[in-house]
């Protein structure tokens, strides 16, 4: 299947519908009456027991027993699982086999309970089950842990962290020309090391399973997945158990940002447990077991060297990133990708150095390698305005690349002058004084910053089901799953138009395994994939009533080509002459059909642009991102104004604007909700997200709500958002690129930039917090 | 804007323990104070009495109705009501007090529901999020909350509805400003908190 064959909703769809408009959420009255059920809310399985883990308190060491004695005199307990007595899984991913074999669905390479090692802080090293929550807690405090414990090393700072490219000696992979020497001979050089604190996903909703076996071989499970195909296969391989053995229901999911999108320890533990105990078990992590339980935004130091003309045309960017990973594994974001792609600069080059350390594995957060290396970019691309003495718009119209430097291949569309020109617009930009330090409020000082905010589609594709009722009601199925991003809102309006029915005959349903396979909500790769599976599957379901139609003699389409027929607000009709036809219901009734069924694969990105690339991918799978013609990219301007009070190095965000170029929008609602909420998250990385690990003792001294900032409301200020309308053919079916996670690229750059501008200093590390501000207030300018 | 941040002397008060308002009202000594871990507080109350151990018959008035249920002393209202009377609209998001996902309205006021325990609210009128409509009825501040979009993965909403509704009963959404600052005991990550605050404004604007 080609864009030549395949229906586009452009061409089926031409007229407005409900598609595009701001509808409210479909689920909205579900999650505002407190009938949306999450996880952890599954309380209706017989004998339901708790769960509860007991952690490490030392980072590194070995388990030499444990007393149990007090523990076990807890009524209720019903098993204290342990490494020495849990059933351990078919396959552990503490192997580069296991985890190859598990398959993407599982990040790190080490799973607790499996050994006496003690790798991490706060790793689990023992289970109570218990009838009720209040006993297997007070079991698990009574369970005494006697541990060996060694020095750890705390991270890529540590001076005796093992360092390593991962690469393995190739690089980062990504390079164009003599970066070092284009670097050399510039006019301009700038340098600078940018380091970015570890941050935590901290969905509202903490991780939690509901394990239940309904059979010896049966296993279902209620988790916080936002991958539920990655969730089925990890889980039944390392079971041992076929696929269609394990169910996995996730219909509402309290947020995620990148942290449900792997099967960690906890969900593979408690389904064990449940194993154990012979009974249906939950466990739901605490707020300090989730920041190491789940995973986390690597600490990084990147130093950027950017090379240019007098003028401020780039001649050379050099890229180097160290960060500290597990004992395992060698994840690390990729911050090099936007760095080589987003401006036109001949020579590029990129280098990544990980570095061992006594934690848990870092894991995809919102943008990951985007969001840390667009403030690196951004903040250099800035300076070199500020150098070269021009607008920091104008520098980056400048060096605008008018195709995919790093391909050299066209964008599929790329909207991002008119994105830099309509923020412009709605900010005021052309207000701004040039100077820095000179625009205050009494006694704050006021500064204006911009960023440039760009993020990949990714190649996926996933199915759906459409069934049309002869009633005029339909319901459409993928297993997708809804993180507050609009799935179901979304998903509802595609169907209602493909249908040409009203969204309150429309329900969409997801969070299933049953349901047809589709892509992980992540990766801003869902809407996309999604909407393009339902919109086709609708198609599926018309050419099926059109080869009724043209075969009943009492049709007014009988004997038509099925080609000559096409389907507009659900009337069958001729295309040449669109008086003649009928509408489904009357054809449905007459051939005794209560209901007509679609089926259809969507593909989105390369994979839908390359026949090849459909053909090699992968429907758990990410695929090739390059296979394509084109390269596909959401772009971005965020503009921001602070205020700084120069006696107490406070920060605050007064005014925000985003404008985004994301294709076609599907909804501007949920959409506008989504592009605050990352820019929200941005601004928390920017000015307040850490968590602090203890350099001796590598163990987190903030692992709460409390002491782990996140924006609140009072930090929050107007925002202003607006999209463009764009028209991608390339992308998908449905012209729909992924908006979840462009919305906060650029934006701790945004925020540093405004900070340049009110008070002349570079802050160059994040969080920017009072001590930073009023450390660099005392430095000369 | 200053004394909108301290309580003022008629208007009923929020009686949460959230982050901002508890830590200003009442300063960080307190806070510490309940900080730790509900099964060292039961701990501590074992050892003054014996006769508190084990299960007990709590009669518990939740939306309207008498709810009778065998609970330990220890156990919170926020896990009473989710644990043992299947009312999971009311969220746990910290256990802690930090995040206000669990907010519920004990006579008329605001409260987390993870920082108090069940025994404790014997006797009072507890309304949760699933107390809220009036049958099919949305109470107004849900129907705003729908129609500006405030909340996304839904798992905060319960908890701002509850605070919100309060919000406007103490008087506390005077202005987007003050009506922000009284809102921040409510964690958020989605980030919805300028619709938050439109749906807050909005009901408090129609009286």
């Amino acid at each position: 299947m080609n864009t030549e064959t395949e229906p586009a909703f452009f061409e089926t769809n031409a007229a407005p519908g409900v598609v595009g408009q701001p509808l409210s959420r479909v689920d909205g009255r579900a999650k505002v009456t407190g009938q949306a059920k999450y996880s952890a809310e599954y309380n209706h399985l017989p004998g339901l027991a708790h769960a509860v883990f007991k952690t490490s308190d030392v980072a590194k060491g070995r388990i030499t027993g444990f007393d149990a004695s007090a523990a076990q005199r807890v009524p209720g307990v019903l098993a204290i699982l342990t490494h020495q007595n849990l059933p351990q899984p078919a396959v552990s991913p503490n192997t580069p086999e296991g985890k190859k074999t598990i398959g993407m669905g599982v990040q790190m390479g080490f799973l607790p309970l499996t050994s006496d090692q003690i790798h991490y802080a706060a790793q689990p090293v023992a289970m109570v089950v218990a009838d009720t929550l209040e006993h297997a807690q007070h079991a698990a405090a009574l369970l005494r842990v006697q541990v060996a414990p060694e020095a750890p090393t705390a991270s890529y700072q540590d001076a005796k962290a093992q360092r390593f490219d991962p690469s393995k000696g190739k690089g980062a992979g990504e390079g164009r020309g003599n970066a070092a020497a284009a670097f050399a001979s510039a006019p301009i050089q700038l340098s600078g090391t940018y380091t970015h604190a570890l941050n935590h996903h901290n969905p509202m909703e903490p991780g939690a399973t509901t394990a239940h076996w309904e059979a010896p071989d049966r296993l279902l499970v209620y988790d916080t997945a936002q991958g539920m195909a990655w969730m089925q296969k990890s889980l039944s391989k390392m079971l041992g158990l076929p696929a269609d053995q394990v169910r996995v229901i996730t219909k509402y999911l309290g947020g995620g940002f990148g942290c449900k999108g792997s099967t960690w320890p906890h969900t593979i533990l408690t389904v064990l447990a449940a194993k154990a105990v012979g009974r249906p078990v939950k466990l739901a992590l605490t707020r300090p077991q989730m920041f190491t339980g789940m995973g986390h935004r690597e600490d990084q130091e990147q130093t950027l060297r950017l090379g240019a003309t007098k003028d401020g045309k780039l001649l050379a960017l050099l890229h180097e990133k160290t960060s500290t990973t597990s004992p395992w594994d060698d994840y690390a974001e990729t911050n090099a990708k936007i760095i080589g792609m987003l401006y036109q600069c001949p020579a590029f080059e990129a280098k990544l150095q990980l570095a061992r350390a006594n934690v848990m594995t870092s894991t995809y957060m919102r943008a990951p390698g985007e969001a840390p290396g667009s403030f690196a970019l951004e903040s250099a691309m800035d300076d070199l305005a500020y150098r070269v003495g021009v607008d920091p718009i104008q520098i980056r119209l400048l060096n605008h690349a008018d195709k995919d430097p790093s391909t050299g291949k066209p964008w599929s569309s790329k909207s991002l002058k008119q994105c830099y020109q309509r923020g412009a617009e709605l900010f005021g930009w052309s207000q701004r004084n040039a100077q820095n330090g000179q625009t205050r409020d009494g006694k704050l000082l006021v500064g204006w910053g911009m960023a440039t905010a760009s993020y990949p589609v990714h190649s996926g594709q996933g199915n759906a089901r459409v069934r049309l009722y002869a009633d005029g009601h339909a319901v459409a199925q993928a297993a997708a799953t809804d993180l507050g991003t609009g799935t179901y809102t979304v998903m509802t309006q595609v169907a209602a138009d493909a249908l040409g029915l009203t969204p309150d005959k429309v329900r969409f349903e997801l969070g299933d395994t049953v349901l047809p396979t589709t892509i992980i909500s992540g990766g801003s790769m869902a809407a996309g994939t999604v909407s393009s599976s339902v919109y086709l599957a609708a198609q599926d379901a018309w050419q099926k009533l059109i080869k009724v139609a043209v075969m009943d003699a009492k049709s007014p389409l009988f004997r038509a080509k099925p080609a000559d027929v096409e389907v507009v607000q659900g009337r069958l009709q001729l295309k040449a002459t669109p008086g003649k036809g009928e509408d489904f219901a009357a054809l449905m009734k007459r051939a005794g059909l209560d209901d007509v069924e679609g089926m259809a694969t969507g593909r989105y990105g390369a994979g839908y642009e390359s026949a090849q690339a459909a053909l090699n991918a992968k429907s758990d799978d990410a695929g090739k991102d390059d296979a394509g013609q084109h390269s596909m990219h959401s772009f971005g301007a965020h503009f921001c104004e602070v205020k700084v009070d120069p006696e107490l190095g406070t920060v605050r965000v007064t005014k925000w604007v985003s404008v985004i170029a994301g294709g076609r929008i599907l909804n501007p609602k949920t959409a506008r909700s989504q592009i605050m909420g990352g820019a929200i998250m941005g601004i928390g990385a920017a000015l307040m997200e850490q968590t602090v690990r203890d350099q001796n003792l590598a163990r987190y001294t903030n692992a709460s709500l409390a002491d782990y900032h996140i924006p609140v409301n009072a930090d929050v200020p107007d925002m202003t958002v607006e999209f463009i309308d764009e028209h991608d053919p390339y992308i998908n079916a449905m012209g729909v690129k992924g908006i979840g996670e462009v919305s906060i690229v650029g934006t701790a750059a945004a925020v540093g930039n405004a900070i340049f501008h009110a008070t002349g200093r570079r802050l160059r590390s994040l969080p920017i917090t009072p001590d930073k501000v009023l450390d660099a207030l005392r430095q000369p300018a | 804007m200053q004394s909108d941040l301290f309580p003022d002397s008629d208007a009923p008060q929020p009686d949460d323990s959230s982050r901002r308002s508890f830590m200003k009202q009442a300063g960080g000594i307190l806070g510490l104070a309940l900080a730790p871990p509900l099964v060292a507080q039961a701990e501590r109350l074992t050892a003054y009495s014996k006769t508190i151990e084990g299960a007990t018959e709590v009669t518990l008035r939740v939306n309207g109705q008498a709810r009778t249920l065998r609970i330990e002393p220890r156990v919170t209202l926020l896990d009473a009501l989710r644990e043992y009377l299947d009312l999971t609209g009311t969220k746990k998001g910290c256990d802690h007090g930090q995040c206000g996902a669990c907010t519920v309205h004990v006579d008329g006021r605001r409260i987390n529901s993870c920082l108090t325990l069940a025994v404790m609210q014997q006797g009072k009128e507890i309304t949760t999020i699933e107390g809220l409509a009036q049958g099919e009825q949305l109470h107004p501040m849900q129907e705003a909350f729908i129609k500006h979009d405030g909340f996304q993965c839904g798992y905060c909403t319960p908890g701002q509805i509850m605070s919100g509704v309060a919000c406007v009963k103490e008087g506390h959404a005077g202005t987007d400003a003050q009506a922000r600052e009284w809102m921040s005991g409510n964690l958020c990550r989605c980030g919805a908190y300028a619709n938050i605050l439109a749906a807050v404004r909005e009901v408090a604007q129609r009286g």
